[in-house]
């Protein structure tokens, strides 16, 4: 084999679609039709979206991948284009080929591309409203990638129905309907060749999957982890976390607070756990930056708190509605003074769902920040996944009922943790200071106490490594060289490595980022080379793992330019990383 | 084990100076909580930082001493997840106007039921004597060494012309008319703010005890729900009124208007997760 030749040799398994046009025009609208059409017909599909900061205008796009395998990772690849105006062709340039068929309206593309024209503007009049153009377009692909039309129209009917706009479903049924014949009469007038394009088998059983992007999971996450009460200050990508809880507030008896910044955020939080609740905040990172504070309170209070992190490019303002994984180190760092704190950062959308649920835990067992690390990519993302489980049993809440004698820093403790007491739970009164303190609660500069509390809050560490997430190894047991990725490249890795098909390279993914499970280094040291594969410019938890391991980790590979990678082209960049051709970066 | 029944510590040893007026507050307060029988497991205390926010380490009760300037955010919270308690958020001027400036505005809007104890001494006292947010025009210090330049900002008419629901100023040397306030505000089904003149013996030579003393008065034929007028005397600046401006019993506290206790009243802790919903909303992203 020669270097870098394999990857553009694989046999793709999934059809690559991509919508795009500015905001506004309905993209949104026709993903979400599409792809949930697509997995009722059986398909597994994959969804991610790349936007501009934003409301109307500008090139937004939105990847479709289908197919008879699941799909879980972009590419760069597009198979078939669906520009809605004349600036999509020219945003997509770079990444379309000779194999890209373009579908569109020819005049308003304006393109010297060849494009198979569809008036789709024409044919939405013709039912009655240029507003059913969306609907025949998603017809068209429905009807391109063999879908079944009697869900499709299903699901049109209950999605207007839904949203209580039934006096449309007919006409948008005619819309889907006319886009299926027309998608027909591409194939039969031999405008597109059908023996070149992928035939998928079609699986009764994926119907039951559930399709969410990893904001809803870690909304769904933070129900079964028991929160009822969430306080933010809106900011991309964080806030479809917010949005989500507020729209289930009320059935889940959950207060939803917007607060006036971030500080007051976080703040409320502390103050609801302190309360009883189980308070969490999502947020991005300038939104981070002003919780710091806030954070350094739940460290000296020992008080839980569940911190959504949903990552995006600084420094500053940044790249707004970006992706990148470039706020580890403020997670790790975040807030004055020494104090302990796990960071968790979810590389499936399943993961999403168990990690949040596990933060509340874990917050509340030791009583200190648990931080969930996502981002804009995970934030936007979805495919299909198995039924998730509603936890069993009642949720262990590590709260005590309080006595006369209570002291909510009770220096002796058999668990390490000294038991968190409610006021108006029991006799004791409940006193928590963010200044040093004694084993009531009360402000101290004795330091003797100084020692022992900070030992006793240091001391949590050792219980939390030992409970530790340990690394998860994809491939080959009998690895020469090791990728490592944490967070949301789990799949773009694995998919990336399926495709180059080396014997001898795994993948080691880290779900907990912070603390490092002591196992780590085993895996680690049975390597010849180590690869680190991060959305960032200076490979943040490489040099972490450097410092909690003492190894070190000789590659990068890394990606800073606000998208995600993609899987095609991550693999030729791993394929030159090991046979050294081309630049390393 | 005694069970804990009054308010008052014992052997306390306070960080404040001989004189301080926040002795006369801290002896108010324990006052009022007692004549409106209140159990001290009942009360939560929130508090920010400095010489003021140090008043509920010298008092039995639930305490949450938090970060300078957040006393309000975290009150708000304790209060919507149990409205059982009464809860007091309680510090100086520089903590509540300056650094939790922005905290004080949102609190008004939100309306939560508690009250608010801000020790007004025009002065910063934990960090030796520079000029507060209340600091009169001209007033020298070690930072502002040719005086003040800006305005004082005046929380009354701030809070009135953002219809706070109650809003009422005393003078700590008047320990009678203090508790009866502090009693009134407790009681006030909504945000009540109560902004306490008092003497800083140490970094404060001017506004003085005889100063308070001298250039306020009570206010007299003043009809609280009267919101203009209680503008008019909030402003006024050649001698300060005392007492309660403005009171609006019409607007409803921000806990009894949360959806989550409009069917029961249970307090957070004691609530469990639905499974039931939980398992329908999974089930609800298969389309």
């Amino acid at each position: 084999m020669k270097q870098g030749e394999r990857t553009s040799k694989t046999a793709e398994n999934d059809i690559s679609i991509v919508l795009c046009g500015g905001a506004g025009l309905g993209i949104q609208t026709v993903e979400q039709l599409l792809t949930r059409m697509l997995k009722l017909s059986g398909y597994y599909v994959f969804a991610t979206k790349e936007y501009m900061s934003r409301v109307r205008g500008g090139s937004n796009s939105t990847q479709i991948r289908v197919s008879d395998k699941p799909v879980q990772a972009p590419v760069q690849r597009i198979d078939v284009l669906i520009p809605l105006d004349k600036d999509a062709i020219s945003h997509l340039d770079h990444r379309i080929d000779d194999k890209t068929i373009i579908i569109g309206d020819k005049d308003r593309l304006k393109t010297d591309r060849k494009v198979i024209n569809i008036s789709y503007l024409e044919m939405a009049k013709e039912i009655g409203n240029a507003i059913y153009a969306n609907t025949i377009a998603v017809g068209l692909l429905l009807g391109l990638l063999e879908g079944d039309i009697k869900e499709g129209k299903k699901y049109l009917k209950g999605y207007f129905t839904q949203k209580k706009k039934e006096e449309f479903i007919p006409d948008n049924i005619r819309a889907l309907e006319k886009g299926f014949q027309e998608a027909a009469r591409l194939v039969k007038e031999k405008y597109i060749n059908s023996d070149k394009f992928l035939h998928m088998k079609k699986s009764k059983e994926i119907k039951d999957d559930l399709l969410m992007n990893g904001a809803e999971s870690v909304g769904l996450g933070a129900l079964a982890g028991g929160c009822n009460f969430i306080s933010s200050y809106p900011m991309s990508p964080s806030t479809g976390v917010l949005v989500f809880l507020s729209q289930h507030a009320h059935d889940f008896d959950m207060i939803s607070e917007q607060a006036e910044d971030e500080i007051a955020a976080i703040n409320m939080a502390i103050g609801a756990w302190y309360s009883g609740a189980r308070a969490m905040v999502t947020t991005s990172g300038g939104g981070l930056a002003l919780m710091t504070e806030g954070i350094s309170l739940a460290g000296i209070l020992e008080s839980p708190m569940v911190i959504h992190l949903a990552q995006r490019p600084g420094p500053a303002t940044g790249l707004p509605t970006r992706t990148e994984q470039g706020d580890l180190q403020l997670a790790l760092y975040a807030g004055h003074g020494e104090f302990p704190r796990i960071i968790l950062a979810p590389g499936k959308i399943e993961d999403a769902y168990q990690l949040t649920q596990k933060a509340f835990y874990w917050a509340d067992k030791y009583q200190i920040p648990v931080f969930i690390l996502t981002d804009q990519y995970t934030m936007d993302t979805y495919y299909n996944i198995k039924q998730l489980d509603v936890p069993k049993g009642k949720i262990e809440r590590f709260i005590t009922e309080t006595d006369a004698n209570y002291k909510r820093y009770h220096l002796k403790t058999d668990i390490g943790v000294s038991p968190r007491g409610i006021p108006d739970n029991g006799k004791g009164l409940v006193r928590v200071d963010s200044d040093e303190h004694d084993e009531n609660g009360l402000i101290t500069e004795d330091m003797d106490t100084r020692n022992k509390m900070m030992e006793k809050r240091m001391d949590k560490m050792i219980l939390i490594k030992e409970e530790a997430y340990i690394p998860e190894l994809i491939g080959p047991e009998a690895y020469r060289i090791l990728c490592i990725g944490w967070g949301s490249t789990y799949h773009v890795i694995k998919e990336a490595l399926d495709r180059l098909d080396l014997p001898d390279v795994a993948l080691l993914h880290f779900k907990q980022v912070y603390p490092v499970a002591e196992e780590s280094i085993k895996f680690l040291k049975k390597a010849e080379q180590i690869i680190s594969i991060e959305n960032n410019y200076t490979g943040q938890f490489g040099r972490l793992l450097e410092t909690s391991t003492g190894i070190d980790i000789g590659t990068k590979i890394l990606k800073y330019n606000g998208l995600p990678f993609y899987a095609d082209e991550l693999a030729e960049e791993i394929n030159e990383t090991i046979f050294g051709k081309g630049d390393k970066k | 084990m005694t069970a804990i029944k009054s308010f008052e510590q014992e052997q306390v040893k306070t960080a404040w100076c001989p004189g301080c007026g926040n002795f006369m507050i801290l002896k108010a307060l324990q006052q009022a909580l007692k004549e409106l029988s209140l159990k001290p497991q009942q009360v939560v205390i929130v508090s920010g930082i400095g010489q003021a926010a140090k008043t509920p380490q010298y008092l039995n009760v639930h305490m949450f001493n938090g970060l300078h300037g957040r006393a309000l955010p975290p009150a708000t919270a304790i209060k919507a997840c149990n409205p059982e308690l009464t809860v007091i958020a309680e510090g100086g001027d520089g903590d509540m106007y300056g650094e939790g400036g922005n905290h004080f505005l949102h609190t008004i809007r939100r309306n939560p039921n508690i009250t608010h104890l801000v020790h007004n001494n025009m002065v910063y006292g934990l960090t030796k004597g520079q000029a507060s947010p209340t600091s009169q025009f001209g007033f020298k210090t070690p930072v502002q060494t040719s005086g003040v330049i800006s305005e004082p900002i005046n929380p009354l008419s701030l809070a009135i012309s953002m219809d706070a629901s109650f809003v009422s100023r005393v003078f700590c040397g008047d320990i009678e008319k203090t508790v009866e306030i502090i009693k009134k505000a407790i009681q006030h089904p909504g945000y009540a703010l109560v902004d306490i003149f008092q003497p800083c013996v140490t970094f404060n030579k001017v506004n003085t005890f005889k100063w308070f003393k001298e250039n306020t008065y009570n206010l007299e034929d003043h009809d609280p729900h009267d919101r203009n007028q209680a503008l008019t005397r909030a402003m006024e600046k050649e001698k300060l009124p005392l007492g309660i401006f403005y009171q609006n019993e019409d607007k409803k506290p921000f806990e009894q208007l949360l959806s989550v206790h409009q069917d029961k009243k249970t307090p957070f802790i004691f609530r469990e997760l639905n499974k039931k919903k939980l398992k329908e909303l999974l089930t609800s992203k298969k389309s």
